[in-house]
């Protein structure tokens, strides 16, 4: 196990360093961001986690695209079917998009006990994930953006519009992870957290994914309604489409803050229930 | 209670109705190496998470550096590491990203970890292998590194939960080695916990014997061996035996003497002392002896004794509760 060398023993050495290696309290700063580090190394590990989201996004940006444009277009002029598609498929793209199934398995091999065991705030934990999240995120509506550039999509608000967008899709991406964070904490069990996919298709379908919210009709209208994610949608097409609508914009947010409170509320609730020393 | 690195007092630790720990009494010198023996679901397990602050006590008091773990956890975290029963690793991160990972999580100076997981990589002996990811590792590596994550911030008591089962005989000997090392040569206290005699014989400067949550019996390996009776010396003669009983029984230190046909069966208050003069004797009487065997009490018939169960030999792995 230990090996002897000229000189010094590992032993030795280790005895001799023990008084420059005292340990204490990182700092809750520094603490966040050992874990975001150790989860943004994990996703090129991890390619399975966030490759089927990106290619669902733009696969069905372009196919979407294809089948609709000209029913859609036919009807309004200079409705531009392109730059109302991007922001589903921004969403399709980051929605459920997390470190959640890591998490998981943290829970399964033992190593959130490792980490337990450290002088780590427990807070830290969720919130480096979360860090993470939210790089991973913006990271993933780049390339869905850039094909809507290289489609015509124009920003009517500007680069600073292109900020806001790519924050408005983290924010939700991330409002959405906390569902995955509680079930992951809650449970400890990877299948359970595979399948909040469940919870992608109410928000992400029963909205105006593909059409306008004028040409939804009856239950599906109504529906949509009460969907945050209708919000959300208008709120990113006002930045494409019509300038800075803070009347939208307000709304988007609101769906965020609502949905995300209800998301935060369990994960974080969940984070005390799986720490608790009960 | 902080003269001991560890104490604990009437120590509970309830899940629903059943009590894992029942009532525990621990007081575990600093530097001393202390073997927490006991079969599986016996309670050790559960006590160690308690003592490391990952399970709160039910009931009592516990110790470890002079912090309670329920008032002061955070005080006991940054004094202990811990290689819990299953080796607590992420296989997708390398070794060397865990240890830094572990090093800045209790907060060592970045500068100093380069050469802290160095001198890490020699002392458990996989230097070559701290660059590759640990999935890739065998059991035995992965208990090592997952010993090397406990030490990384030189904790002044090391909690090791059944460190060495599942481990192949070589990688065994080689985790005893170090555990010795460690003791000696860093002063470090040890709490071991073990289903395994031999490791609590060949490690332990004390061992406590858990039953069913309670501690059934402590002391030094050879004083809880001795506390179950004498040394027994087996001899098998040509013919009857039953003549030679009072020439054994006058030597110095036999306690009795039985006679079985050929066998005697001859208590002796000191097995390894006795057996020559016992030979001696026997020759002496003109008995052709056949075999002549020592047989010492082992922890197993400590553990027999006081609780009608044997304990798990080395060859098994099964889990502790």
């Amino acid at each position: 196990m230990s090996t002897a060398d000229a000189g010094a023993s590992p032993t030795d050495r280790a005895k001799a360093s023990s008084d420059s290696l005292r340990a204490r309290p990182a700092g809750f700063a520094r603490d966040v961001a050992s874990i975001a580090g150790r989860a943004l190394r994990g996703v090129p590990r991890d390619l399975e986690a966030v490759t089927p989201p990106i290619f669902i996004a733009l696969f069905f940006f372009i196919v979407n695209i294809a089948t609709l444009e000209r029913v859609t277009q036919s009807g309004a002029s200079g409705f531009d079917y392109t730059a109302f598609q991007m922001p589903t498929a921004i969403l399709l793209g980051v929605t459920g998009v997390s470190r959640a199934p890591a998490l998981v398995l943290d829970v399964q091999n033992g190593y959130l006990d490792r980490l337990l065991m450290t002088p780590i705030r427990r807070l830290a934990i969720l919130l480096g994930h979360m860090v993470a999240d939210v790089t991973v995120a913006m990271a993933l509506t780049l390339p869905i953006l850039g094909l809507g550039f290289a489609l015509g999509v124009r920003f009517e608000t500007g680069v600073l519009g292109v900020v806001a967008f790519i924050l408005l899709a983290a924010l939700w991406s991330l409002t959405f992870a906390g569902f995955g964070y509680a079930i992951a904490l809650k449970t400890g069990n990877p299948a359970a957290v595979n399948s909040t996919f469940l919870l992608f298709f109410p928000f992400l379908f029963l909205t105006t994914s593909y059409v306008p919210r004028s040409q939804l009709s009856g239950w599906l209208d109504t529906v949509a309604s009460f969907n945050p994610a209708t919000y959300l949608l208008e709120g990113f097409r006002s930045l494409v489409s019509s300038g800075w609508a803070w009347d939208d914009l307000g709304k988007a947010m609101l769906a965020i803050a609502v949905l995300g409170s209800i998301s935060m509320t369990m994960c974080f609730g969940a984070l005390r229930g799986r720490t608790k020393r009960r | 209670m902080s003269d001991f690195a560890i104490q604990t007092e009437s120590l509970v630790r309830r899940f629903g109705d059943f009590d894992a720990v029942n009532g525990v009494n621990l007081q575990v010198e600093k530097g001393e190496i202390y073997g927490f023996l006991g079969p599986n679901g016996a309670g050790k397990s559960t006590t160690v998470r308690v003592l490391c602050t990952l399970l709160a006590p039910s009931g009592g008091r516990a110790t470890v550096a002079g912090f309670d773990v329920a008032k002061r956890p955070g005080d006991v975290r940054l004094r202990i590491g811990a290689a819990l029963q299953e080796a607590a690793l992420d296989p997708k991160q390398t070794g060397r990203e865990l240890l830094r990972l572990q090093g800045r999580l209790y907060g060592l100076p970045k500068q100093a970890m380069p050469a802290r997981i160095t001198e890490l990589g020699e002392l458990i002996d996989l230097t070559d292998a701290l660059d590759r990811p640990i999935g890739t590792y065998s059991g035995g590596m992965k208990r090592r590194l997952d010993l090397a994550a406990a030490l990384v911030h030189n904790p002044e008591i090391l909690f090791l939960d059944e460190p060495t089962t599942g481990l192949d005989p070589v990688s065994r000997a080689a985790v005893w080695s170090e555990v010795r090392r460690l003791n000696e040569q860093l002063g470090m206290t040890i709490f071991l916990t073990t289903q395994y005699l031999e490791e609590a014989d060949e490690l332990c400067g004390r061992v406590g014997i858990i039953d069913r949550g309670r501690i059934v019996a402590e002391g030094t390996p050879d004083a809880l061996k001795r506390s179950v009776g004498a040394d027994v010396i087996i001899a098998r003669v040509a013919g009857d035996a039953a003549h030679l009983g009072p020439v054994i029984m006058a030597l110095p230190g036999i306690q009795s003497v039985e006679a079985h046909g050929t066998e005697l069966i001859i208590a002796a208050d000191n097995g390894s002392a006795a057996i020559s003069p016992v030979a001696v004797a026997l020759n002496e009487s003109g008995a052709a002896v056949r075999e002549l065997t020592l047989r010492t009490p082992t922890l197993d018939d400590v553990f027999l004794e006081l609780t009608r169960t044997h304990i798990e030999r080395a060859d098994t792995t099964e889990t502790d509760r």
